[in-house]
């Protein structure tokens, strides 16, 4: 099938904004976005840019504004796209050039959020913490997270101010406060309860709607601002 | 010029590369240089489990690990590294859980373990249930809690930096010099040691499961400054790739009674292997997909088979194998187990073939996944410089670029997983005794020129041929050629095409001529690499006359073990090729007939 590419593109060592250009190529209606790219890349235009490694939606490296929505590049097919896409860079963070963005901003959150099991407690000797089925259950959906920044830069709270800790990081808050083998959930949810919180969070959706690993990260957020509330 | 001075100096930030970094750093001061954020690298994409005789859920034994090891790699492993990694794997795996790694569990609150391909109770033969699971991504927990303990431990990352040259003065490991791939700036980084921990090649094959980035950058570069490769002939392709896509499905599907069925709707692998059936080791299996194919019996007459696990189907064969749980009731399996137990499995499926797994068989095809041969180390994963074991001092290896030999001429499910913890946790230990013990080398003079030589001439083309046509033909001759099966034949003519190909680098044209972020500069130097390697595997392959693991040549079927059970060396002098060979070490297993 014969699809229109509409990109907008930026090189910051000739471009002054950012602008849209098109790209007519042909492809596989089975293909990947990714594979329409590089598409363009490989035989078309090799200036243009943008991140990729796995190519099947575990690395989180193309994070992009697929016709208005925030997906994978790699985990979306063109037919499902109709013949005329658009991409853009995700937003709110600072374009590097094309589809990169410079996700500084977003890894800092990520880090100040103590992302590590914190427990003070020696390990059994010799042999694994237990934990229940049921236990373990409790945070199965949030340790999925490949911090593609999906959900973060898919957020209206987000892009009205970056300093919200923004959902990605309330997913990684939700990985540890529900692990019974954390000890650190008073200092978690103190994070959590700042002015840049989750407080922030007005249940928009859009983070579910672009989440490409399926959490339900509006209810996780929900859990851990109910977490706060009942201390 | 853009100078660090380091300790240490770790490339690569999956598995390996992150283990080596959290024990280096507890004594040495080390950063960490990866072309990726360290939440991209492979590792993440690994699903099924890590092998570890915890014997959580029936009797197993380091040893019964350690054998299948060295059945499973064709003998051609080095018995004394494979006891080191099946013994250590259980301790690293604990270790692993008390980081945080979020494993599943067993009704008691262990670590939950599930039967993989060639993991045996080295007694009744049968599959045992040794690989420690997360769901099928355990490589993404893996990758993302020791990502979290290195912040956690503060360790220092450059994000985004292409390695491009080891720099070697006085005979000994000077630092190295990297790409800053968002400014196009060089940087060198002098330091005492270098680590290589950058992964595998897959991308040189057309149908793969590996990462656009696993280009084997690092083994090219060795290659070049007169460092040998070991085991190159030996590449591992899966046999579970989606049909025309690579991409991974677990052998964690057919731990979980997943079965492999022809166009005729046989189950084929009880031919091939009439004990263990679909749970062989992977070259097994894959020969056996491409013989039933060969034989007319793909599926409506196309080079695939399907993988099913459709509750209905797998339970029939559980009463024919009379499969029971630990209790003694039969075994079963329902849709809710797959969904539950497979579930980025069953999202792969239904996003890129619009099949469902639990309703409908799987299309697949062998995918070249995994480089036994790689940067020869000892178990320290100290690099060596000759089969005589010579060191190389401050450099390293672990992980799939390197080649202990712990996976010989075919690697079992599970065990890369293992190899990268053990492996990079000895050789960060080892890598911050020896910084601790020497003084920093002089930097060669010039140390940036090779590099600067290089990234002016790729840039100086202002037209040519796309990098990209090189690449598709390289992968497609190394597919048809350089693949399942080999014939002097088929080596011959991929060896001259591909240096045709080499001929025709030159000529590949770079058309972002800027320093922001050129990927299209380091696609065209990253085909380089690969081109290099092609060579050296397809000489590996036509230079080996017989078949072991991963190694088949249609035209020397048998195992060789009077002539062959050695490990080949290969280095490169300009145009000339050189190979030596070092012996396998032999432990506790003499070399058998294998069957499954």
């Amino acid at each position: 099938m014969r699809v229109t590419l509409k990109l907008k593109r930026f090189n910051p060592e000739v471009d002054e904004k950012q602008h849209w250009e098109e790209y007519q190529i042909d492809v596989e209606p089975n293909d990947q976005l990714l594979d329409a790219l590089n598409k363009v890349k490989w035989f078309h235009d090799g200036t243009l840019t943008y991140r990729r490694s796995c190519a099947h939606g575990v690395c989180g490296s193309d994070a992009m504004v697929i016709n208005g929505r925030n997906r994978l590049a790699c985990k979306v097919l063109m037919k499902d796209l109709g013949n005329k896409v658009t991409v853009e860079p995700i937003r709110g963070l600072p374009v590097v050039k094309d589809m990169v963005v410079d996700m500084e901003p977003f890894f800092a959150k990520f880090r100040a959020m103590k992302p590590f099991l914190i427990n003070n407690t020696p390990a059994p000797d010799g042999r694994e913490r237990h934990q229940t089925v049921e236990d373990r259950e409790r945070f199965d959906d949030t340790t999925k997270c490949i911090l593609c920044a999906c959900c973060t830069t898919s957020c209206p709270s987000f892009w009205a101010n970056g300093e919200y800790i923004g959902p990605a990081s309330i997913v990684q808050i939700h990985r540890f406060i529900f692990d019974t083998r954390d000890e650190a959930t008073k200092e978690r949810l103190e994070i959590a309860n700042d002015a840049m919180g989750v407080w922030r969070c007005r249940t928009v959706f859009n983070c579910v709607e672009a989440c490409p690993r399926e959490i339900n990260i509006t209810k996780a957020i929900g859990e851990v601002k109910k977490a706060i509330l009942e201390g | 010029m853009n100078y660090h001075k380091f300790d240490a100096v770790i490339v690569g930030a999956g598995g390996a590369g992150l283990m080596a970094a959290l024990y280096a750093s507890k004594n040495a001061n080390v950063a960490v240089v990866s072309k990726l954020y360290p939440t991209r690298s492979h590792t993440g994409a690994a699903q099924g489990g890590i092998g570890a005789a915890l014997a959580n859920l029936e009797e197993d034994h380091w040893e019964w690990h350690a054998f299948d090891t060295v059945k499973g790699g064709d003998y051609l492993v080095d018995q004394d590294a494979a006891d080191i990694m099946c013994k250590d794997a259980v301790d690293i795996v604990l270790e692993l859980e008390h980081m945080g790694l979020p494993f599943d569990r067993t009704p008691e609150g262990k670590i939950s373990q599930r039967p993989f391909g060639g993991h045996t109770n080295n007694i009744t033969k049968q599959p045992v249930r040794r690989a420690a699971h997360a769901a099928d991504r355990t490589g993404h927990m893996i990758l993302q809690t020791l990502y979290q303990q290195c912040i956690k431990n503060d360790v220092q990352f450059f994000d985004e930096f292409q390695f491009m040259d080891l720099l070697i003065s006085e005979g000994r490991v000077a630092g190295m010099v990297a790409y800053h791939i968002n400014t196009g700036e060089l940087h060198v980084f002098h330091a005492k040691a270098v680590f290589f921990a950058t992964g595998g090649w897959g991308r040189l094959w057309n149908i793969t499961s590996n990462a656009h980035s696993l280009t084997g950058d690092a083994p090219a570069v060795l290659l070049k400054k007169g460092l040998p490769l070991e085991d190159m002939e030996f590449f591992q392709f899966h046999p579970t790739g989606i049909y025309k896509m690579g991409i991974l499905i677990t052998e964690g599907v057919r731990g979980e009674g997943g079965v492999l069925i022809n166009g005729k709707g046989e189950r084929f692998m009880l031919k091939y292997a009439p004990t263990i059936k679909d749970l062989a080791s992977r070259d097994v299996i894959s020969r056996a997909i491409y013989l039933e194919i060969a034989e007319g019996r793909g599926v409506n007459g196309q080079d695939y088979v399907y993988l099913d696990v459709r509750p209905d189907v797998v339970n029939q064969y559980f009463d024919e194998d009379g499969k029971k749980n630990p209790d003694g009731t039969p075994r079963r399996i329902t849709a809710a187990d797959i969904d539950k137990k497979l579930p980025d499995i069953a999202d792969f499926c239904r996003t890129y073939l619009g099949v469902d797994p639990i309703k409908d068989p799987m299309p697949i095809q062998p995918t070249a996944h995994y480089a036994m041969g790689g940067i020869p180390t000892d178990a320290d994963a100290r690099m060596l410089l000759d089969e005589k074991n010579t060191v190389l001092p401050g450099g390293y290896a672990a992980g799939e670029v390197a080649c202990v030999s712990v996976h010989g001429a075919n690697r079992l499910g599970t065990n890369s997983l293992v190899d990268l913890v053990v492996f990079g946790k000895r050789g960060g230990i080892a890598m911050a005794e020896y910084c601790n013990s020497v003084e920093l080398p002089p930097l060669p003079e010039n140390a940036l020129a090779e590099v600067q030589g290089m990234v002016a001439r790729l840039l100086a083309n202002t037209e040519g041929i796309p990098a990209a046509k090189l690449r598709k033909a390289m992968q497609e001759v190394m597919m048809m050629n350089v693949g399942v099966f080999r014939t002097e034949a088929l080596l011959t003519e991929a060896l001259e095409r591909i240096r045709e190909l080499k001929k025709q680098f030159p000529n590949v044209y770079v058309a972002d001529k800027g320093k922001r972020f050129n990927t299209d500069l380091l696609e065209a130097w990253e085909l380089g690499n690969m081109l290099d390697l092609a060579e050296v595997t397809t000489l590996a392959a036509l230079n080996r006359t017989e078949s072991r693991g991963g190694h088949a040549r249609d035209d020397y079927q048998q195992r060789d073990d009077e002539n062959w059970l050695k490990h080949s060396f290969i280095w490169q002098d300009g145009d000339n090729f050189r190979f030596a060979y070092k012996p396998v070490t032999i432990g506790r297993y003499q070399p058998q007939k294998r069957v499954y």
